[in-house]
């Protein structure tokens, strides 16, 4: 399978990675200059330079003859613009296209672009599964009113370091969702150890980081 | 006539205050409050005073669109600096919203070219100035 990539971001190179291992051919389009040359380094000429909005970009990428292409850059209209184009001018079949913002997803719908993956979306589905039906209910209500999620790196030394899960001291809106550790991800019980490396996910109340990035981070 | 324009630099505001002065209700949106400055002065009147709107947001939250009148409006004019965003906005008054007569600014002119075939109608000032100085030169004449 050709495969095109666009955006040479954190997921738009690991894409291309794994499946380049599993077999297939594949192009990774970057715009900007200076990640192109770093991600240029490690996989060469699978990787060109240019923003894929413009059709000779996409063109010279050998978009006629792609049965896939995937938009997982950090601009919704970037993603959303280049399926609309590659769909309805070059005719390919399989588009994937990466929702930023969760308020564009009736954007991608109007243009005809699907499938679309939303990281907060997977997040908040992975909440319904995992959190407490009372928990379930007040953190879907907080949506509307401004609930964040984020990612911290578990440094070591940090006072979260070490921890179960239950003994990490984090203030009240806020609630370690998922941890991802050597690869994986995971939703944790009250009894996992926090290590250091851990990619912690959390949700909290808007205006809560300050007091939260402490906890992860360790202090000299 | 309600004339409905996203982005409000030198070529949305210029527009505006002119379709303002002849008599049309004019509503803009721009996610830049600062953008308003460049909207004074309408005959020695304040925007505002000269029956002008202005909704500061982003034009791809549809919450804004509508507070900035895109139900009522005949006309939608995207001039953002952005293709992408116009291209977006334009296409969401025209498919969502029914707006009649959609017009969108896009440098691009190999998409511009391609987005008016699909029935969007784009304007390239690229394309334009491509033209002015291809007939500077004298070329094809």
């Amino acid at each position: 399978m050709y495969v095109i990539i666009v955006g040479a971001g954190k997921v738009g190179l690991n894409l291309a990675r794994e499946l380049i291992d599993k077999g297939h051919e594949v192009t990774l389009l970057e715009s900007d200059r200076r990640r192109y040359l770093v991600v240029e380094e490690e996989l060469e000429h699978v990787v060109q330079y240019g923003d894929a909005t413009e059709l000779w970009v996409l063109e010279r990428a050998g978009i006629q003859r792609g049965d896939l292409v995937v938009a997982v850059t950090g601009d919704d209209e970037d993603n959303m613009l280049v399926c609309q184009v590659a769909k309805e001018k070059y005719e390919c079949e399989r588009v994937i296209a990466r929702v930023n913002n969760p308020r564009n997803l009736q954007h991608f719908k109007l243009l005809g672009v699907q499938p679309v993956v939303s990281a907060t979306d997977l997040i908040l589905r992975l909440i319904e599964h995992e959190v407490p039906r009372y928990g379930l209910v007040h953190l879907l209500a907080l949506e509307e009113e401004r609930l964040e999620i984020i990612e911290l790196e578990v440094q070591a030394g940090a006072p979260a370091a070490g921890l179960r899960v239950a003994d990490v001291r984090l203030p009240e809106g806020s609630l370690v969702i998922s941890v991802l550790r050597a690869g994986r991800g995971f939703v944790p019980t009250p009894d996992t150890i926090v290590e250091a490396g851990d990619q912690v996910l959390l949700v909290l109340d808007a205006g809560l980081e300050e007091q939260i990035t402490p906890v992860f981070s360790y202090a000299e | 006539m309600f004339v409905l324009i996203v982005g409000a630099g030198r070529v949305g505001s210029a527009v505006a205050k002119r379709a303002l002065a002849e008599g049309h209700e004019v509503s803009v949106l721009d996610e830049d409050p600062l953008s308003h400055e460049r909207l004074e002065e309408i005959d020695g009147q304040t925007w505002e005073d000269a029956g002008g709107l202005f909704t500061v947001g982003t034009a791809l939250e549809v919450d804004a669109l509508i507070e900035a009148g895109v139900q009522r409006a005949d006309v939608f004019i995207a001039s953002t600096d952005g293709d992408n965003t116009n291209l977006t906005v334009a296409q969401v008054a025209q498919r969502r919203f029914g707006v009649g007569n959609v017009v969108c600014r896009v440098m691009d002119p190999a998409r511009a070219a391609w987005y008016a075939e699909q029935g969007l109608r784009t304007i390239s000032p690229t394309r334009h100035a491509i033209e002015m100085f291809e007939q500077a030169l004298g070329l094809g004449s």
